[in-house]
């Protein structure tokens, strides 16, 4: 499995990414929707982690713009909030239950990360 | 002289929401640096548990951060603090130009997720005023959500406090799209009321691409 992690907190996106290779799980990072677009273009990721509150871009539109380069990633949003507002556009964006509010659980995260991933692979 | 307090509480209660949401959102991204360290450091235990060696170093780089995130939630709940006693008197004896970098503290997140940064400008010595502290932060926060709207290609907002005769002043400059900025609308309703209830003035200067907002020395009579 190879995730993309993005959020523009340097020192959380890194330590996350650190933690999951521990897991043996491969995780690349960035800190803005534009490196993260760049990350898109030369490698395959299996489950996109998206922060909702992306400068510039936003999450959502950053979910649209890698969706339209690997239409089969799969995605997770983090939110520092876990408003009302946040939880409804992110349910519209994402299957049922892909929204962790920070602090992330990493147990329940690499869960979310391999039901998604199952779901992926037993589609047609 | 009447304030026109409909719309100054109105937009007080929604300034105050905003900053608190945001401060909020920026204290859950401490925790969950703090977070994330904290489980590395005890997934290098637990791997040194197992017997597998690990370098110090390993231990020192989660603990340091976790030390730097302490520090950055401590000054977050200082700017919170001053920013909640900032209604506790009608009139405060207050440094402008102090203001001017809690205002910019809070606004930073906002600044960054329209990819702005605000630049202050330090003063070469205090600038008092005798005034409304939560007005006054209100309306700076208007005129900076305002100005950041025009910061252009350069996406940097320039934020000065200075003394002038009779009173003080804030500066922000370097508009670069100050010109080409819808300025019928502004300032509106809410920054009018502000700005009657501060005896403050607010005056744009295209050309010079700046934006300055005056005070008297003393708010009230």
């Amino acid at each position: 499995m190879k995730i993309l992690l993005v959020d523009d907190e340097y020192e959380l996106v890194s330590t996350l990414a650190e933690r999951l290779s521990l897991r043996g799980i491969q995780a690349d990072w960035a800190i803005s929707g534009e490196e993260a677009m760049r990350l898109a273009e030369k490698n395959t990721y299996d489950v996109a982690v998206l922060d909702v509150k992306i400068p510039r871009l936003g999450g959502l539109e950053l979910k649209r713009r890698l969706q339209s380069e690997q239409a089969v990633l799969k995605f997770i949003f983090m939110t520092g909030h876990g408003s009302e507002e946040d939880f409804r556009s992110c349910s519209a964006e994402t299957a049922d239950g892909c929204y962790l509010v920070k602090p992330v659980n990493i147990e329940e995260l690499i869960q979310k990360m391999n039901e998604l991933v199952k779901v992926s692979e037993v589609s047609p | 002289m009447s304030w026109n307090w409909e719309v100054i509480g109105e937009t007080g209660l929604q300034f105050f929401g905003k900053m608190s949401a945001s401060i909020s959102h920026e204290i859950k991204n401490v925790m969950a640096i703090i977070n994330e360290n904290a489980g590395l450091l005890e997934d290098l235990t637990v791997m040194a548990e197992k017997g597998m060696p690990i370098d110090p170093q390993r231990w020192k780089a989660p603990a340091s951060r976790i030390m730097k995130q302490i520090q950055r939630g401590d000054d977050i709940i200082k700017g919170m603090n001053r920013f909640a006693h900032s209604v506790d008197e009608p009139l405060r004896q207050m440094d402008l130009s102090d203001t001017l970098a809690l205002m910019g503290a809070l606004s930073d997140r906002f600044a960054a997720m329209r990819g702005v940064t605000l630049v202050l400008e330090s003063a070469s010595s205090p600038v008092p005023v005798l005034t409304n502290a939560f007005i006054l932060q209100n309306l700076i926060w208007l005129c900076l959500d305002f100005a950041m709207g025009c910061a252009g290609a350069s996406k940097t907002v320039f934020l000065k406090a200075e003394k002038r005769e009779g009173g003080a002043k804030i500066r922000f400059s370097k508009l670069q799209d100050l010109a080409k900025a819808e300025t019928g609308s502004f300032p509106g309703e809410r920054e009018r009321a502000l700005l009657q209830a501060l005896k403050a003035d607010l005056v744009i200067y295209k050309e010079m691409k700046e934006l300055h907002l005056t005070f008297p020395v003393q708010a009230e009579g």
